[in-house]
């Protein structure tokens, strides 16, 4: 008769001690091989477009979509280059990042801040995604800026103009080449001072979220500086669509501008019922009635139509700028897709570069290290000119354009007329500004993750 | 004084197309007692038949003016719409300016024959489903209508100006020495509500054919009893409910620029609508409509958002509730109907 040795709770022990002991090298092993997140190991890098690709803003996600696609085209070495051959830093080549070809992978924020993450979260987790850029709202980009600060790796923001984004929700990892509602205020102040006066009574339409606040704020307060009175602010829900009860109180109430805080749908549904309204014909304290739309795009004028004729508003980029980056990049764009770049789709295609250049110089995909090389970085030949990535809080100093609804469009690309570019000086502020946190904003660590 | 008026007069004008919309999700529950979720997308499809229609007429041919440069520098392509070279550019110019009130031409068959083709292809299928799996199909079947419109016309919305003749503002209180100004189109499109409405009630109320469909909305069973064919007709009905959501939405196309989502915008509220008139009560629908269209206008007005912050985004909800508590079966529901 033979006993066994073999007890139950043997086997247990045994198999607990022998799977820890295997799994222990490769624990020790990914830790130290992997000095932070998804650091690129193969012949090839892989990029996260997150644009929303279904949804209100889908168009404008496709048109960043496109601009990301040619930037990888250029790094790849293929086209015509496009603005590799203006960009003042001569770090790239043509041959991938740091010789490791260029692949994407695109996410769907839906324009919905949990959407966006979870699509931020998937390209991270399960693509491989070394950098994050894209998105056209600026809850989306605080939220994925958040997500990417807490995975390590790279946020290379795309449309988002709130002062929140590099304000009191700036981040290490997360960087904005977009304007801010501040400089939009900024530049517009003196070309409304000099063109409409300085003694108007201005209404304001605001839209009930993180941007259409700071946008609100700022414009209010560049608008008080020069004399302006502000009769109200109203709030009025994301989903509006009719803004006609919004637009009639305005009728009896005194204002003789009407400052329209919306973007996207909201701004062209609420311009169209402000002109149905008649409020351009009107002559309100002796002066004829005007309407302003801080920030424009060029989507959002296309879908304006002709109500947006003669009303002045603000862009990061405009494809009529004339400098030799802004041709090199309407060209590319243009010959490959037979239209016009918008300004979001420049600002995603400069940020690819900006990103590649960065780890270009610093030789590492290491965040950390993409981070001190974008700090304090100066450069110019990506289309608006001389630019500067402000170390303090991540944000791009450049020249911003007041622009106008085109009176007299020759086609249908022709929608805006540039009337001035400010320049950076005029629209800068102190890193610590009340309106982007204060004191108490701060960019904290960078974070390389894993 | 003129303020109020003005908010009345918008209420008025919301309320329209509440109405229109709930009038046909209430003709269709009331007949075949489906919950229709797709009614908000045949909405939307009507104000794509005046896209489509405004896009048609503008249909051109292309010539090179090597005088002139586009963005890229080429001789610019010129774009001339074929109507103007057939009819003469005074006369086709005018034919493309008045391309929404033509799209009504064109909505009626479209809509009708979706509105067949909906009922006969899929709703009828779920007739002896429970109401659950009825919303799931509708709701899928909107995603579907629209993310096909979004495929073809993108996600941005669509600027379709009424004709020129109709831009603009008209003041009507000039009689009573009152300064209501109020755009020209939103009048029509009141008047126009107006009239479909009337329509459809004077087509239940005056024809035998009406005369069956309420005989049958009372009392399907019998009305199946007598020998007549009452499915044919609900059909049918469910036919012009499409056009009446069909034309609600060419007639506000330029309201609103169309996008691919504004039938699920009004969906939600029209159910509302709906809920508070008292299911299955087209004059409950109606009056609903207007009541709750005036209700939110005057909670957008500055006074009422100071006073109360965010009052006008809950303003329905909270009047739905209100009405459910003190009348559960909404303004005009009757008792036995629509209820197990």
């Amino acid at each position: 008769m033979s006993k066994s040795n073999f007890t139950r709770r043997g086997v247990l022990k045994t198999g607990t001690v022998a799977g820890a002991g295997l799994a222990l090298p490769t624990i020790f092993t990914a830790q130290s091989a992997a000095a932070f997140t998804n650091e690129p190991t193969g012949g090839t890098v892989t990029l996260g477009f997150n644009v929303p690709q279904t949804g209100p803003y889908a168009d404008e996600g496709n048109d960043e979509l496109l601009a990301q696609q040619l930037a990888v085209e250029h790094l790849n070495g293929m086209g015509d280059g496009g603005c590799l051959n203006t960009f003042t830093s001569k770090a790239l080549k043509g041959n991938g990042i740091l010789g490791k070809k260029v692949e994407f992978v695109t996410g769907d924020t839906q324009t919905k801040s949990d959407a966006a993450r979870a699509s931020a979260k998937s390209m991270i987790e399960k693509d491989g995604a070394v950098m994050i850029n894209g998105g056209s709202s600026s809850g989306v980009a605080v939220a994925v800026q958040g997500l990417c600060q807490e995975a390590g790796v790279i946020f290379m923001a795309g449309l988002t103009h709130s002062n929140d984004t590099t304000g009191k929700d700036r981040k290490k990892n997360g960087f904005r080449h977009f304007f801010n509602a501040y400089m939009s205020a900024a530049a517009l102040a003196p070309v409304l001072a000099k063109e409409m006066g300085t003694d108007r009574r201005a209404y304001h339409l605001t839209a009930d979220y993180t941007w259409g606040w700071t946008q609100q704020e700022s414009i209010q307060a560049a608008t008080e500086a020069m004399g302006w009175d502000t009769v109200t602010n109203v709030m009025t829900p994301l989903a509006s669509t009719d803004f006609s009860s919004y637009i009639a109180p305005i009728l009896n109430s005194g204002a003789d501008t009407l400052v329209l805080n919306h973007y996207g749908g909201n701004m062209i549904n609420s311009l169209t019922n402000a002109v149905q309204f008649g409020l351009l014909d009107k002559q309100v304290n002796g002066k004829d009635f005007k309407i302003i739309v801080p920030l424009y795009s060029e989507l959002m004028a296309a879908g304006a139509g002709e109500n947006i004729k003669g009303v002045l508003g603000s862009m990061n980029y405009n494809w009529q700028l004339q400098n030799e980056g802004s041709a090199a990049f309407v060209k590319s764009f243009g010959e490959k897709y037979g239209k016009p770049p918008s300004n979001s789709a420049q600002t995603c295609y400069a940020q690819v570069l900006l990103y590649a250049d960065a780890v270009e110089r610093a030789g590492t995909f290491n965040p950390c290290g993409v981070v001190e090389a974008l700090e304090g970085f100066e450069f110019d030949g990506l289309g608006n000119g001389p630019t500067l990535y402000r170390a303090e809080d991540h944000q791009c100093f450049k020249d911003v354009l007041v622009v106008r609804g085109a009176e007299n469009p020759t086609n249908q690309y022709d929608t805006l007329e540039i009337v001035e570019v400010t320049p950076a000086a005029q629209v800068s502020y102190e890193p610590n500004h009340p309106m982007f946190g204060g004191d108490d904003a701060s960019l904290g660590e960078c974070n390389p993750g894993a | 004084m003129d303020s109020i008026l003005l908010q009345i007069l918008n209420g008025l004008d919301k309320g329209s197309a509440y109405a229109l919309i709930a009038l046909g999700l209430t003709l269709i529950f009331g007949t075949l007692g489906v919950v229709n979720f797709a009614h908000g997308a045949i909405f939307m499809l009507g104000a794509f038949c005046a896209v489509t229609l405004s896009k048609v007429l503008q249909l051109s041919f292309v010539t090179i003016d090597e005088t002139k440069k586009d963005f890229l520098g080429n001789p610019l392509k010129v774009e001339t719409p074929y109507v103007e070279a057939w009819f003469g550019p005074e006369i086709g110019a005018s034919i493309i300016d008045w391309a929404v009130p033509l799209s009504i031409l064109l909505a009626i068959p479209v809509m009708i024959a979706l509105g067949l083709l909906m009922e006969r292809g899929l709703i009828k299928h779920f007739y002896k489903r429970e109401h659950a799996d009825q919303i799931l199909v509708t709701f899928g079947l909107a995603i579907v209508l629209q993310e096909i419109v979004k495929y073809y016309f993108g996600a941005n919305p669509i600027q379709t100006p009424p004709p020129d003749a109709l831009l603009g503002v008209a003041n009507l209180g000039a009689w009573f020495g009152l300064d209501l100004p109020y755009p020209i189109w939103r009048i029509v499109y009141f008047c126009f509500a107006a009239l479909i409405i009337f329509a459809v009630f004077a087509f239940l109320q005056f024809t035998t054919f009406g005369m069956v469909v309420r005989a049958g909305m009372a009392d399907r069973e019998t009305v199946g009893l007598l020998g007549i064919n009452i499915d044919r007709r609900f059909t049918i009905m469910f036919a012009i409910a499409a056009c009446v959501a069909g034309l609600a939405g060419v007639m506000y196309a330029p309201i609103n620029p169309p996008n691919y989502h504004m039938g699920m915008d009004f969906l939600v509220l029209s159910f509302v609508v709906v809920v508070v008139g008292g299911m299955g009560s087209l004059p409950g629908a109606v009056l609903a409509g207007f009541l709750l269209g005036i209700l939110e206008s005057f909670a957008s007005t500055t006074w009422a958002t100071t006073t109360i912050p965010g009052i006008n985004q809950i303003i329905i909800y909270l009047v739905a509730i209100i009405v459910l508590l003190t009348r559960p079966r909404g303004l005009m529901g009757r008792k036995g109907v629509m209820e197990e």
